[in-house]
Order: structure tokens, then C-alpha cells, then sequence
């Protein structure tokens, strides 16, 4: 009987790791960002060019920051549903339009709708590689006091509005 | 007819090298120190996009824009520990290729070593296990003969078990 106990526990054992470790996304890397104040920018904005629209605009609000491209098709997915939070009017969304070109963006904006309160161009990339974007579209969650208290990568689903960024943006604008 | 192939070839020829110069990952720094620590350190860093490559490697947007930003740091005279720095403060330690020694990183560290130890220890008392077995040399008992022989009569034995 032991016979068979053992490979049979080595062999659960590894159907176990094997479960967990291939259900995992590999593209969901742990974000060092997490807790910590969001990067500074200061970036021209994509309606009014020769103003510029910084971090520091937003203290004292809870906002997303959402990192999107009209090169990138994840982020036509995830649109209706920025579109529609946006009509709900629960929280500031800021677009960081990441190496774009602006024009396409616009066009984009005019195609898809508008949902940002602004979005700033970020055409060489450099303020995403401050934010550590390595997947568009890509979501922060900003406190008041500008610390980035939630990081999403990729499209955002419903569920993960609903269950994780909206509940924690009702907590972090009670304190 | 001869004359438009030269001058097609012509063109080929003189549009090439512009093609492959452009495909390749160009060395912008003149500096060929400057350009070989920017690459030694691309080769530490994983590129996020195309997660089994390094930036070094890497063709991805993301893996050329690193690789043009440890360049600016490389040429600003920041040391190879604060450019390592900036990319972990940003990608998490993901991003080396040579993971830091630390809380979560033991099992990565120690894991494999372990294992093997492990295995030896399995092996060497699997081996010592049988080589006990076949030194044993001892007469078989009253019991053992009357099962031996069940055995070569045909019987099956396995209700003496």
C-alpha cells in the first residue's frame, strides 16, 4: 500500500503546483509601485496643446490615471466601460496618451468617445517608463495625497471594477 | 529592358545597407565603453513585453526605449548599481535577470539545491535499501520454502500474503 501512497502524494503534489502555476498570468508582475507616491509629470495636454496638465492638479481627489494608446486594441476594449464610469461621474479619469501620435488619439476620442477628463501626450514614453507601463492599457489608483494605491495591467474587466477599484475608490475617499 | 533591371539592382544594392541599418539595434553613443556597458547591463534586465528576452535581445518598443534610456543614464556617468535601481523602482525585481538574495527570493535561491539534496538522500537510501536486500543470504524459513515452492507449483500465492 505505501507502495502507491507515495508517488501518488509526489504526483498530487505536482498536479498542485502545476494547477496554481499554470493558471497564473505571467503578465501580472507584482508592481513595486503599490503604496508608494505617483511618479511626477508635468505633460502637455491632448485637447489644448499649449497647456500642460500636471500630477500635482489632482492632489486632494481620489482619480485614475489610465495609460492608453489608439495603437493598442486591449484599450478599444476596455473603453465602453471608462466611458460608462465616466457617465456615472464617480471619480476623475486622466488619459496618459502613450506614444501616440496626437492626432490619431483625437480622432480615436472623437470615434470611441471621450471618457477623461483630460488626457496628457506622453509621445517618447518617458513618464510610462516612470509608471513602469510595459502592458497598454494600464490603470492607477491615486489617492489624495497622490500615492498610487492600486495598479491594473491590461484591459480592466467589469469584475474588476465593480469588486476591486470601485470599492477601494469609495474607501480612499472617506479618509 | 536590361538597362531598368541594372538600375533596379543599382537601387537594390545602394538602398540595402540603409534597410539593414535600420533593422539592427544601432549604436547611437560613439563611446564604444560607454556602448558596451549600456549593453551589458541591457543583457541583466528582462524585457517586460517579451518576457523570456532581455532588453539587450529585444526588439519590443518598450525593450528600445529602455535600452535608449540606460544609454542617456550610462552617458549622464551614473554607476551600473543606481541604473540597475531605476529599473527596479520602476518594473519591480522582476526585471533581473539575476535576481537579489532575499525573504522572497530564498526558494528561487535554495530550491533547486534543495531538491537535489533531497534526491540524493531518496537515492542513496533506495540503493543502500536494496543492496541490504540482495546481501541477504539467510536460509529461507519453513515458511518462506513452503510459499517458494506454492509458487513453482503454479499456484499463485497471493492468499498466503
Amino acid at each position: 500500500m505505501n507502495k502507491f501512497i507515495i508517488p501518488l502524494a509526489i504526483f498530487m503534489a505536482l498536479v498542485g503546483f502545476l494547477f496554481v502555476g499554470l493558471g497564473l498570468n505571467p503578465r501580472e508582475v507584482p508592481s513595486p509601485f503599490i503604496g508608494r507616491p505617483a511618479p511626477a509629470f508635468e505633460l502637455a495636454r491632448l485637447d489644448a496643446p499649449g497647456e500642460r496638465f500636471a500630477h500635482t492638479d489632482m492632489a486632494g481627489k481620489v482619480w485614475l490615471l489610465n495609460v492608453w494608446a489608439s495603437w493598442c486594441v486591449a484599450c478599444r476594449q476596455e473603453h465602453p466601460l471608462l466611458v460608462e464610469l465616466a457617465e456615472r461621474k464617480t471619480l476623475p479619469l486622466v488619459g496618459l496618451n502613450y506614444k501616440d501620435e496626437p492626432a490619431d488619439a483625437r480622432r480615436w476620442l472623437e470615434q470611441f468617445g471621450d471618457p477623461y477628463q483630460l488626457s496628457v501626450m506622453d509621445r517618447d514614453g518617458r513618464v510610462g517608463i516612470d509608471y513602469g507601463v510595459y502592458g497598454v492599457p494600464e490603470t492607477f489608483v491615486i489617492d489624495r495625497k497622490g500615492v498610487i494605491r492600486y495598479k491594473h495591467i491590461g484591459p480592466i474587466t467589469p469584475e474588476t471594477l465593480e469588486k476591486k477599484i470601485l470599492p477601494l475608490v469609495r474607501e480612499l475617499e472617506k479618509s | 529592358m536590361k538597362t531598368a533591371l541594372a538600375a533596379l539592382l543599382a537601387l537594390a544594392a545602394a538602398a540595402a545597407p540603409a534597410i539593414a541599418a535600420a533593422d539592427a539595434a544601432k549604436p547611437t553613443a560613439l563611446d564604444p565603453v560607454a556602448e558596451r556597458r549600456t549593453m551589458a547591463l541591457a543583457d541583466e534586465l528582462r524585457c517586460l513585453v517579451c518576457q523570456n528576452q532581455t532588453i539587450a535581445d529585444s526588439n519590443a518598443d518598450l525593450a528600445v526605449d529602455l535600452r535608449r534610456e540606460i544609454r542617456a543614464q550610462v552617458a549622464a556617468g551614473r554607476s551600473d548599481a543606481e541604473i540597475l535601481d531605476f529599473m527596479t523602482t520602476r518594473y519591480g525585481d522582476f526585471v533581473l535577470y539575476n535576481p537579489p538574495l532575499k525573504a522572497t527570493t530564498v526558494a528561487l535561491w535554495f530550491g533547486p539545491g534543495a531538491l537535489f539534496v533531497i534526491g540524493f538522500v531518496v537515492l542513496y537510501r533506495v540503493l543502500r535499501g536494496r543492496r541490504e536486500r540482495i546481501a541477504d543470504d539467510r536460509p529461507l524459513s519453513e515458511a518462506e520454502r513452503a510459499r517458494a515452492e506454492a509458487l513453482l507449483a503454479g499456484d499463485s500465492g497471493r492468499d498466503r500474503v
